[in-house]
């Protein structure tokens, strides 16, 4: 089995959000990034399926050279190859149309990747790729076996599950508890080093939206502080102030 | 010209986040002074009375497709349905609520309709260059300013953030019919498994979630008592799930379900980032730890330093006799 596994290079989830130039870049200044937690199951996932049925796994990233060490990552956790579309990955149309063209290209049985990025949780890419190479789009995928040709998924709803059987090949936008995290070993680390990683150009420029700027949100008032012997004065804000009551 | 909003349901009634995308779309009706605010409802669950009456949060004329291979939200087939009713009504926007159908039938609709696509919008967009909409990242940590440059344009509205208008009047429904072939169905849903409990977590107006210092899932009872006195869904953290104490459906945070109630209880959790960002556009939080020092403290509106397990029951009956 062919898969393919698109993952993002995103800001550490413990990282302070801030930005810079006026509110319009990203201040990186102290930020670790990492494979998008959606992403990591993803490719724990794949990396599974793989063992259970033979084939590769391909990692996919489309970024610039400052994301690296992110799919280095990867290939240590047991992907076999990578390729990085050299680009900055400033819209999902864009980076939807990079992943497209790989697919196209690949023959691949199943594309994963995480249900959205921590960075910007738009949750588009897995569908526009779907739409572009005329496959099905599965997300939020929590639970994905194969048999065959066939493939049994557990669809996260809002309040439950739904289950949905699909046949081979389709996109999954995944999530936990698809698998087991999977943290690189030494071993996995060394060979990572000397696995094949293709840089490829990007095709076209075609973006739908453009970020202007950034805000944050207002900052937190005070906290109420009340004592524990004396529950009705959180009962009377319950009432009078949050008005649930 | 006419804005479509695609309505989204559960067990016959309009879920609230479609009230919501409603209520948006007729306000951005105002302000692009469009005509007509088509709300679609897709299947045969909802009754004409009940679509009869988004007329209230300002949906000019309600189209059902009334379909009843449609009733399961399959990703593909609404994707057809959606775009072929944005081109019969010469919609040039689309406005839904972002969630786990939404999301995915939206990308579809933006490469099939060639629109542009935000995601967790929060705000009425800003029409003073162009069309430049404000949206939630970083789970709640920032927003984004982002302009939209194609003319067919997509908003996927984020929880609780639209105030629903209800002044509005009732309008008659139209039925519509959409050619759909197989390939529209290429995904077979077998079984649909509904969470217990009589408030859903993501639609919750109240939650009250538990944490690690409940100790144990025998301790969850006064949980779900203080949570059913409110009216409220019960939610955790990440551990809480990944120990099996609760279903994973109820983990709140970075990598679970968001959240944006109006109040949301906090009890024995500390306050990691990464459960903070699940949950910081609640409009109120309330934090019960035992801590003084439990980083939550910082992110609430309202503190009590104590036992759980003495202050929770105690809050339980004070809100009875109240
Ligand atoms: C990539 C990544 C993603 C993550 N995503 C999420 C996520 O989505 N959601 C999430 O929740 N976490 C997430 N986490 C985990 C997160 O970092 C924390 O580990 C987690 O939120 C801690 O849960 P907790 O507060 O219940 O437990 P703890 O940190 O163990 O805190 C328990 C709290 O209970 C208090 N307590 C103990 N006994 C009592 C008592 N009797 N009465 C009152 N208070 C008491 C303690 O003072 C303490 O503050 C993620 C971590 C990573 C690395």
């Amino acid at each position: 089995m062919k898969i393919l596994v698109c993952i993002t290079h995103v800001p550490d989830t413990t990282s302070k959000i801030a930005f810079t130039d006026n509110n319009t870049k990203f201040d990186t200044t102290g930020v670790q990034f990492i494979i998008g937690p959606y992403d990591d199951y993803a490719l724990a996932r794949a990396v599974e399926l793989k063992e259970q049925h033979g084939g590769s796994v391909t990692l996919l990233n489309v970024g610039t050279s400052a994301t690296e060490p992110t799919i280095r990552k990867g290939l240590a956790i047991g992907a076999d190859d990578a390729i990085r579309i050299n680009a900055e990955p400033k819209d999902a149309f864009f980076v939807a149309k990079q992943i497209a063209k790989v697919v196209q290209e690949g023959n691949y049985d199943l594309i994963l990747m995480g249900r959205e990025s921590i960075d910007y949780n738009g949750g588009q890419v897995h569908g526009m790729v779907g739409e572009l190479v005329g496959l099905p789009s599965i997300a939020p995928v929590m639970q994905l076996e194969i048999e065959g040709d066939t493939a049994k998924l557990a669809r996260e709803i809002e309040g439950g599950k739904e289950f949905l059987e699909a046949k081979l090949p389709f996109i999954a936008g995944c999530q936990e508890p698809i698998a087991e995290w999977k943290i690189p070993n030494m071993r996995g680390i060394m060979t990572a080093r000397k696995k094949p990683l293709e840089v490829k150009e990007p095709s076209g420029d075609e973006q739908m939206t453009t970020t202007i700027s950034y805000e944050m949100p207002p900052a937190k008032g005070e906290v109420k502080m009340i004592d524990p012997e004396q529950v009705e004065a959180l009962v009377k804000a319950l009432k009078n102030d949050i008005k649930v009551l | 010209m006419s804005i479509l909003v695609f309505v989204e349901n559960a067990d016959g009634e309009v879920k609230k986040t479609s009230h919501e995308a409603i209520s948006y779309a007729a306000a951005l009706a105002e302000k692009l002074g469009e005509q007509e605010v088509i709300a679609l409802s897709i299947g045969t669950e909802v009754n004409d009375d009940t679509l009869a009456a988004l007329g209230k949060n300002g949906a000019t004329k309600i189209v059902n497709v009334a379909d009843e291979k449609l009733n399961q939200g399959v990703i593909q087939a609404y994707t057809t349905v959606i775009t072929q009713v944005m081109e019969k009504t010469n919609a040039t926007h689309l406005v839904l609520a972002k969630s786990s159908l939404g999301d995915p039938v939206a990308a579809r609709v933006a490469i099939k309709a060639n629109a542009a696509l935000a995601s967790n919008v929060v705000a009425l967009p800003d029409l003073s260059e162009g069309f430049k909409v404000k949206r939630s990242i970083y789970t709640g940590k920032a927003f984004a300013w982002m302009s939209l440059s194609t003319e067919k344009k997509i908003i996927a509205i984020k929880k609780n953030a639209i105030e629903v208008k209800e002044d509005g009047s009732d309008v008659t429904v139209e039925r519509l019919e959409v050619p759909l072939d197989e390939n529209d169905f290429n995904v077979n849903i077998t079984k649909t498994e509904k969470a217990e409990g009589d408030v859903l977590l993501p639609e919750a107006d109240i939650v009250v979630s538990g944490g690690r210092g409940l100790k144990g899932p025998e301790n969850w009872q006064m949980i779900e008592d203080l949570a059913k006195t409110l009216g409220a869904a019960t939610g955790c953290s990440k551990p809480v799930s990944d120990m099996n104490w609760r279903p994973h459906h109820e983990h709140v945070g970075q990598t679970g379900v968001k959240v944006s109630p109006t109040l949301y209880i906090a009890i024995g959790i500390s306050g990691a980032i990464q459960h903070l960002a699940g949950v910081n556009s609640s409009k109120y939080i309330i934090v019960i730890n035992k801590d003084p020092e439990a980083p939550f403290f910082k992110a609430a509106d309202y503190g009590i330093v104590g036992d759980a397990f003495e202050v929770v029951p105690k809050l339980t009956e004070a809100i009875k006799a109240s």
